[in-house]
């Protein structure tokens, strides 16, 4: 189950030049979204788009693709999706929702589905779930002590952020490029994140991440009937480029090693919880 | 489908917004009634004066120690009702019912009202004000095949419930503070944000990537906690998220 399941799997990226201009790998999230709204297969999406701070993503309800390109690439910290998911079906009456979110995000949106407790005439109206590979995730401040105090870069002045190659990297708008090893940020992570047993998010209906695939590419799970359904009518339509992931490098042995490398150590922490303090454990979120 | 359950609705204190949020399935209410459920009891509905042997009791509202036809009738729907059912926020945590403090004409001296496991044992705690439609039709669905399935349903209807009967067994208090002993206290938050959504009150808020709750706001429905991914997560059925869905269509189609 490291990869959980899916239907197919291949590199890709998006054939939108405008898209990719500013999107964090291959643009597949932006692109596919784009695709959905033209088609009204979604009548909306819920992005971490820009907030008044910088690189401090909000939760936004795109309903244009300028919504969505505003929203393009990584931000690396928190945006709750999901607290918008039942307004998106009240304020803005959607009934057809996008939403994109990390692995925990994805499990939050199908226990929305199948455990609706406040969730009133939300679960049938999630259209399409897409997923993206995560690691961990940063909360702002971290975020803010790593650009900052590690990198030595005002985040104001930060394009891109980057998480490759075991290293953090902030690229600045005069072209500078910091990096630093991931070993000086693990500190940082959310401890929420070290619990987490899912790298590609498995309850997607597409899931995507960069890993496994050449620069400028991203690697593409299409998980469910429904993601099969939407991606292969947005290829059918021309959206993407893609090659076999077989016959790119790194491929896909690179994301089962990451996977499962998350996934064992997020193990052990669940199971050193259990007896975390003296004849006294902490919860264990899963039993 | 030959054999039906038979569910009664029995109401205690409460503002008839679970049952409302029943009746809000609309013709899937009709399809449960129709297909797998015989409704044997409920205030307006049933013509029945006294509470009738049952498989399932639905009880909405919390019980008031000071009525005493609302504590005989807890009492006998516990002795006649196979799997008892707190329905929403009242019947399982006491929700809004807790702040009461008597003084209302014309029964001035009622003012104890007490969620519906203080009195008696329950089975399973629907939470929210009201419980969604679709979570009150999953645990239908799931509570008929779970009597009257093939062993495979029985399985599955099983590990749906399993969640919603540790409820019942975890406490009848709630409030957005669970959020932070059960789950940023114990290093659980990842800040997805589905706490706020499922507040009915919009009490939860994100702060810092974490809720923060209004404790003035909240009601005390357990509505928070019972949607956080990290209270209960179920892999077991999450996994099966697809065919649990098309199931669900599927009969109630």
């Amino acid at each position: 189950m490291v990869l959980g399941n899916y239907k197919s799997v291949v590199a890709a990226r998006s054939a939108d030049n405008e898209i990719l201009k500013g999107a964090q790998d291959g643009g597949i999230v932006t692109q596919l979204f784009a695709y959905a709204l033209e088609e009204g297969i979604i009548d909306g999406a819920i992005v971490a788009g820009p907030s008044e701070e910088p690189w401090k993503p909000e939760p936004v309800i795109a309903t244009t693709k300028a919504e969505l390109l505003a929203a393009r690439g990584t931000k690396y910290t928190l945006s709750p999706n999901i607290s918008l998911l039942k307004e998106a079906t009240r304020s803005y009456g959607l009934d057809k929702i996008g939403i994109v979110g990390t692995p925990c995000q994805m499990q939050a949106v199908r226990k929305a589905q199948l455990y609706p407790v406040g969730m009133r005439d939300v679960p049938d109206k999630i259209a399409l779930a897409v997923g993206i590979f995560c690691m961990e995730n940063f909360p702002y401040q971290s975020l803010e002590a790593i650009v900052e105090d590690h990198c030595n870069v005002k985040l104001e002045s930060v394009k891109k952020l980057d998480i490759g190659k075991g290293k953090f990297w902030a690229y600045t708008e005069r072209g500078a490029v910091t990096q630093i090893p991931l070993k000086v940020t693990h500190k940082y992570e959310q401890p929420g994140c070290h619990v987490c047993l899912d790298y590609v998010s498995n309850l997607a209906d597409i899931s995507t991440g960069s890993v496994g695939a050449p620069d400028g590419w991203s690697t593409v799970f299409v998980r469910t009937k429904n993601g099969e359904d939407t991606w292969g009518k947005a290829i059918a339509a021309g959206c993407f480029e893609t090659k076999p992931i077989e016959e790119v490098k790194p491929g896909l042995d690179l994301v089962k090693k990451l996977a499962t490398d998350k996934i064992t150590k997020n193990q052990k922490t669940l199971e050193a919880r259990a007896t975390f303090g003296v004849g006294k454990g902490l919860r264990n979120p899963y039993i | 489908m030959v054999e039906k359950i038979t569910v009664g609705h029995v109401h205690m204190s409460g503002c008839t917004g679970c049952l409302v949020s029943f009746a809000d399935n609309y013709e899937g209410l009709f399809k449960i009634l129709d297909n797998y459920a015989d409704l044997v009891y409920a205030l307006t509905l049933v013509d029945v004066r006294h509470i009738p042997e049952m498989d399932v009791a639905l009880v909405e509202g919390s019980v008031c120690l000071q009525d005493k036809c609302s504590v005989e009738e807890i009492k006998e729907a516990r002795e006649k009702a196979k799997i008892v059912v707190a329905l929403g926020g009242c019947a399982a945590y006491g929700n809004i019912t807790r702040f009461c403090r008597g003084g209302q004409w014309n029964q001035p001296q009622m003012e104890s009202y007490v969620p519906i496991a203080d009195l008696i044992d329950v089975d399973l705690y629907i939470p929210g004000c009201a419980p969604t439609p679709q979570q009150i039709r999953n645990v239908c669905i799931m509570a008929y095949l779970l009597l009257k399935g093939t062993d495979e349903q029985k399985e599955l209807a099983g590990a749906y419930l399993k969640p919603l009967m540790d409820l019942a067994q975890r406490g009848d208090e709630a409030c957005g503070c669970d959020l932070m002993y059960d789950v940023i206290n114990q290093g659980l938050c990842m800040g997805c944000g589905s706490c706020a959504a499922a507040c009915p009150v919009r009490a939860v808020t994100i702060e810092y990537g974490k809720p923060n709750i209004d404790r003035d706001m909240c009601i005390k429905c357990g509505a928070c906690y019972a949607q956080c991914p990290r209270s209960f997560f179920n892999f077991d059925v999450m996994n099966e998220f697809e065919g649990i869905s098309e199931l669900i269509k599927g009969v109630m189609e």
